[in-house]
């Protein structure tokens, strides 16, 4: 086994292989999940508080606006000048800002208000209708989302993720670059940096299988919570 | 039950401004079967949901059970709620769960004990006629199936009152016939109250006590449902009263009646329930110097009671046709008298008592 992990593929070691892509998975898998539990908190704000939204009054107004700005500002930053920007933030949350583990924090801050966005498209696919019958049955707000508003919505929900999985997986290859590590950081620094030709072939080849690896089980597990629609 | 007073409600656009409700005032008596009728537009959704608080009025008060709703929130406005089932056109019921998890819902937001859930659902799905689909997912449903999975989750916690809007709009004339029966077993077996609103007369005659009719945000005309389709008083009334009751002549007799050369008059008589206890038209037939022929007949069944229209074509001198009048008018029939623009083929109607030398 050693010996095999410490053979060479185009000029690195297998081992040093399959740490970028335990690195990636890593960066990926906890981005997703931290992610999607502020962009769905993010995502519920801005359907609950929009206008003709469950929760009105003036205090939903301004956390609308408040949380669309915030949203719009973020997701107009591109994310390499996110990643630079916020290093001191991450150097307070996580003590360092070198480690698979300190890019989460510019990946997680990075995918959530696109997270918000492709869930807030999907809540809204629940008919105004049930929310009306939730409301007859005198539901709370609480009881609308954990009852109506969000099963009606998960398999489209699961869909938004696999997208946001997919587009974490490739804001990653950058957050690797800094010192995250990961499939992306291998391409950059031994495929593009050092003229690895094949070597960046591979990794690309293997970023590809991420991608398709992920919107399979996505889709999978979409049309199985939709199955009976 | 229900008291709506001098309730306003405007919605304010940008530019626009719709006046969806003015003025509206309604009496909903416990126990009975309340309809509202109107043309789409005319602002019944927004006057049902005054009722559960889904929509709160401008100006005007709104009494449910001796309870004033106007500072009702949270808690207080839940338990109201909870009081008042209702029912959906579109049904709105969660598609992609089962017909027990749809029925249970009610159930479980408030918090009642699975053995309870259990209990209760298996009881509705029963009256509702649907414990054979109880594991079906919504989808695999029929319309009228799933608006009796509607009804059945409006009743699982067991309400007082069953507010229904367009409960049969989505559905076809035979199923629309099984709903409101169901309808109609909910109010005698269980008791409950029930206002609804439809665009469809035929949905008031069937089941309806007592009917306002809405236009433009008004209530025009409102009764007994054998006094509205019996005396509609309104244009917009007897429109919708000439959608389930043809009192009209028919097109193809109009050649027939002008054809008639001697002096006859066209009347159209209406019995309503018991009130005339003699045989009008066979002693109309026995008078000397009268014909009669009945050129349009329509008999309809409301309330447990029954409605005929008939339209004669009474053929006789002015005299012979002046006094059976005066004998229709005395035995209780209701009279008008008929007049058709044979230009326009229109048929204008006159009342007993107005102008009744035409
Ligand atoms: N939330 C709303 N915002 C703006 N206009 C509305 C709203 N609800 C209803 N309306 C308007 O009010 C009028 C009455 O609507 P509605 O009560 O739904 O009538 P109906 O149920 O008799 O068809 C319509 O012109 C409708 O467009
Ligand atoms: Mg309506």
């Amino acid at each position: 086994m050693n010996d095999f992990l410490n053979s060479k593929i185009f000029g690195i070691k297998w081992s040093r292989l399959l740490t970028s892509c335990q690195q990636s998975l890593y960066m990926v898998g906890w981005g997703l999940l931290i992610g999607t539990f502020f962009g769905l908190i993010l995502a519920l704000v801005l359907v609950l508080t929009r206008k003709d939204g469950v929760v009105q009054g003036k205090a939903a107004r301004i956390l609308y606006a408040v949380v669309n700005v915030y949203v719009n500002v973020i997701r107009s930053v591109p994310f390499v000048i996110l990643l630079v920007t916020i290093m001191p933030l991450t150097r307070l949350i996580m003590g360092t800002t070198i480690g698979s583990t300190a890019a989460l924090v510019p990946l997680v801050l990075y995918i959530s208000p696109y997270l918000a966005r492709l869930l807030e498209n999907s809540l809204l696919e629940c008919s105004p209708g049930i929310i009306e019958a939730a409301q007859a049955m005198g539901a709370n707000t609480r009881q609308i989302i954990r009852y109506f508003l969000m099963p009606e919505t998960l398999g489209s929900m699961v869909l938004a993720l696999t997208t946001g999985a997919i587009g974490l997986l490739g804001a990653s290859a950058m957050a690797g670059y800094v010192g995250g590590g990961g499939v992306g950081d291998l391409t950059l620094t031994y495929g593009y940096e050092k003229m690895n030709t094949p070597l960046m072939i591979l990794t690309v080849v293997i970023l590809v299988i991420f991608v398709q690896l992920i919107q399979f089980l996505g889709g999978a597990l979409s049309r199985k919570l939709r199955a009976h629609r | 039950m229900i008291r709506i007073e001098h309730a306003t409600k405007t919605f304010r656009g940008k530019k626009t401004e719709v006046h969806a409700l003015r003025d509206v005032s309604i009496h909903v008596r416990k126990g009975e079967i309340y309809g509202i009728v109107g043309f789409s537009g005319a602002g019944k959704s927004t006057l049902i949901r005054l009722v559960n608080r889904l929509e709160t009025p401008d100006e005007g008060t709104v009494e449910v059970s001796g309870q004033r709703l106007d500072s009702l929130k949270g808690k207080t406005l839940s338990a109201l709620r909870r009081k008042i089932g209702m029912v959906f056109q579109q049904f709105n019921l969660l598609e992609g769960k089962t017909v027990y998890h749809n029925v249970a819902i009610p159930l479980i937001l408030e918090h009642r004990s699975p053995a309870e859930i259990e209990k209760r659902v298996t009881e509705v799905l029963e009256f509702v006629e649907l414990s054979d689909k109880r594991n079906a997912y919504v989808s695999q449903l029929s319309g009228g199936q799933k608006q009796r999975v509607g009804i059945a989750r409006a009743l699982a916690t067991s309400p007082e009152i069953l507010l229904c809007d367009e409960a049969t709009s989505a559905l076809d004339p035979q199923t629309t016939e099984s709903i409101l029966k169901l309808l109609k077993r909910v109010n005698q077996e269980m008791g409950i109250t029930i206002l609804l609103i439809t665009h469809q007369m035929q949905v008031i005659q069937m089941i309806c006590d007592r009917v306002a009719v809405m236009e433009q945000g008004r209530v025009v005309e409102e009764g007994t449902v054998l006094e509205v389709f019996g005396q509609p008083k309104e244009d917009v009334t007897k429109r919708f009263v000439r959608t389930v009751i043809n009192d009209q002549v028919p097109e193809t007799f109009y050649d027939t009646i002008r054809a008639e050369n001697r002096h006859y008059r066209l009347e159209q008589l209406k019995f309503i329930g018991d009130s005339v206890n003699e045989p009008v038209i066979a002693n109309l037939c026995r008078r000397a110097g009268l014909e009669v022929n009945i050129i349009g007949a329509n008999i309809s069944q409301m309330q447990g009671s029954m409605m005929s229209v008939f339209i004669l074509q009474l053929i006789g001198d002015t005299d012979t046709i002046g006094e059976a009048e005066r004998y229709i008018d005395a035995s209780g029939a209701l009279r008008q008298r008929l007049f058709i623009d044979w230009d326009s083929r229109t048929i204008t109607e006159i009342p007993a008592g107005k102008g009744n030398e035409g």
